[in-house]
């Protein structure tokens, strides 16, 4: 039997705690250990971006971290955006804008779209499509992911408060 | 797609790495940003008994002026350098080669001192590092020693590095003002290797080169300066017939594994082409 080890982390701003193999992968634990399915598994092999959460201020495929690197991490997945009941800015605009069809990339789009308004709350089409390259859609819903996301930029800056 | 089973370290500090890297010897790789092992782990390409993460050494990240230089720490990542003002100011060569690699979530965990340690002429830091004359320190049981960049990539995944030694820091010279730069990356898509890519550093005096630096990415088993083409150059005015002859030059010095990027003679065919225009977007950007 492997040592086990025991991490740390916050999840959506709650502390949270795993025995976890070193081998084991952050989207396993997640979503098998701490019930967070949110964030799915895609390719698994660092391609596709569906397994996108946020970790430390930064967008990370969770398929190609383990879970021990994460010890006192801040980790935020896509169950964390809404607050009090509310859709964060992002989930309403994929919602108007169609920003999905079959939803199966959609956790990892928000995540990594959440930290690209983050560092840029005012992108370019341009700058959309490069800081969102690393997230595949296989329905090839791009142009309403594209508008989503400068709806939901829109949305922020008019309404900082709820960022 | 789960890795083997490894004992995991986590040292605090680059003594205690050293430390354990000389002890565990060969069973034990150095975890940096993870996303070249980590993958090559998960299909059984790479099964080391430890992980040693350098992740928690605060001393090996890091952007920094001093003596003409920038002093780069090894495990600063891709994100890190482009976020740096210094970089992008002082090394915009080195800004817009990392623009390039893989995609926005790989460049928030890949590392520059990764990429160099890896040894793959895949990866586009070895020729970037060529083409900047940047050097090496690495840390190992016997201390610290310096490395020039050229030189120290031997083979497919082959450096100068010694068993137990750490690349820690890299030093980059920074380029004289008025000095041209350009990153040309002809790959299939995001976050695919270069099927081809060359890195060109341009000094002008006048309508005449001064001094040129070319590298190449994914040309051969390792990355590649293209000193005969550099030779040809200088002194000479940029031109199409200057720009061909540039061209033929680099890529008789070619050697790329076919693969489905393409076959040797597309590949190299591809390297002239990223040079001519690597050499032209350089020119656009020089002053003399």
């Amino acid at each position: 039997m492997a040592k086990l080890h025991n991490v740390s982390f916050k999840l959506n701003g709650k502390a949270v705690a795993a025995e976890v193999e070193a081998r084991e992968l952050l989207i396993y634990t997640l979503r098998e250990r701490l019930a967070h399915t949110g964030a799915h598994i895609g390719c698994e092999t660092s391609h596709c971006g569906a397994c996108t959460v946020d970790c430390n201020g930064a967008s990370v495929k969770s398929c190609t971290v383990l879970t021990v690197q994460c010890a006192g991490a801040d980790v935020l997945t896509v169950e964390g955006l809404e607050r009090g009941g509310a859709l964060h800015a992002l989930q309403q605009a994929f919602h108007e804008e169609h920003g999905l069809q079959c939803g199966y990339c959609t956790p990892g789009m928000l995540m990594r779209a959440y930290r690209l308004l983050e560092e840029n709350p005012n992108p370019s089409e341009a700058e959309i499509r490069y800081g969102m390259s690393g997230n595949l859609c296989r329905c090839t819903g791009y142009q309403n992911i594209v508008k989503a996301v400068q709806s939901a930029a829109r949305k922020l800056a008019a309404k900082p408060a709820a960022a | 797609m789960i890795p083997p089973s490894f004992d995991y370290h986590a040292p605090r500090s680059l003594g205690e790495a050293v430390s354990l890297l000389s002890s565990l010897g060969d069973e034990a790789k150095l975890l940096a940003g993870g996303h070249s092992l980590l993958p090559m782990m998960k299909l059984r390409f790479a099964q080391p008994a430890h992980l040693i993460d350098l992740g928690a050494i605060s001393d090996l990240r890091g952007i920094r002026e001093e003596n003409g230089a920038l002093v780069i720490g090894a495990m600063t990542t891709e994100a890190e350098l482009l976020q740096s003002a210094l970089v992008r100011n002082k090394l915009p060569l080195l800004a817009e080669g990392a623009s390039q690699i893989a995609d926005p979530q790989v460049r928030y965990r890949g590392t520059i001192g990764g990429d160099i340690s890896h040894g793959d002429p895949g990866n586009d830091h070895p020729a970037l590092m060529l083409a900047l004359d940047a050097s090496f320190v690495v840390t190992g049981p016997r201390g610290q020693r310096t490395l020039p960049a050229n030189g120290f990539f031997l083979g497919l995944y082959s450096t100068q590095l010694a068993p137990a030694e750490i690349l820690t820091q890299i030093r980059i010279p920074i380029p004289a003002a008025g000095t041209g730069w350009s990153y040309q990356k002809l790959k299939r898509k995001t976050g695919d290797f270069a099927t081809a890519a060359s890195a060109v550093l341009l000094r002008m005096k006048g309508t005449t080169v001064a001094q040129v630096a070319i590298a190449l990415t994914n040309a051969a088993p390792t990355a590649l300066r293209a000193a005969a083409a550099e030779r040809a150059l200088v002194g000479k005015a940029i031109n199409a017939a200057s720009l061909a002859e540039a061209a033929r030059l680099a890529m008789g010095i070619c050697q790329p594994a076919a693969d489905l990027r393409g076959d040797g003679a597309y590949k190299t065919a591809m390297c002239g082409e990223m040079t001519r225009r690597a050499l032209e977007a350089a020119l656009a950007r020089a002053r003399a």
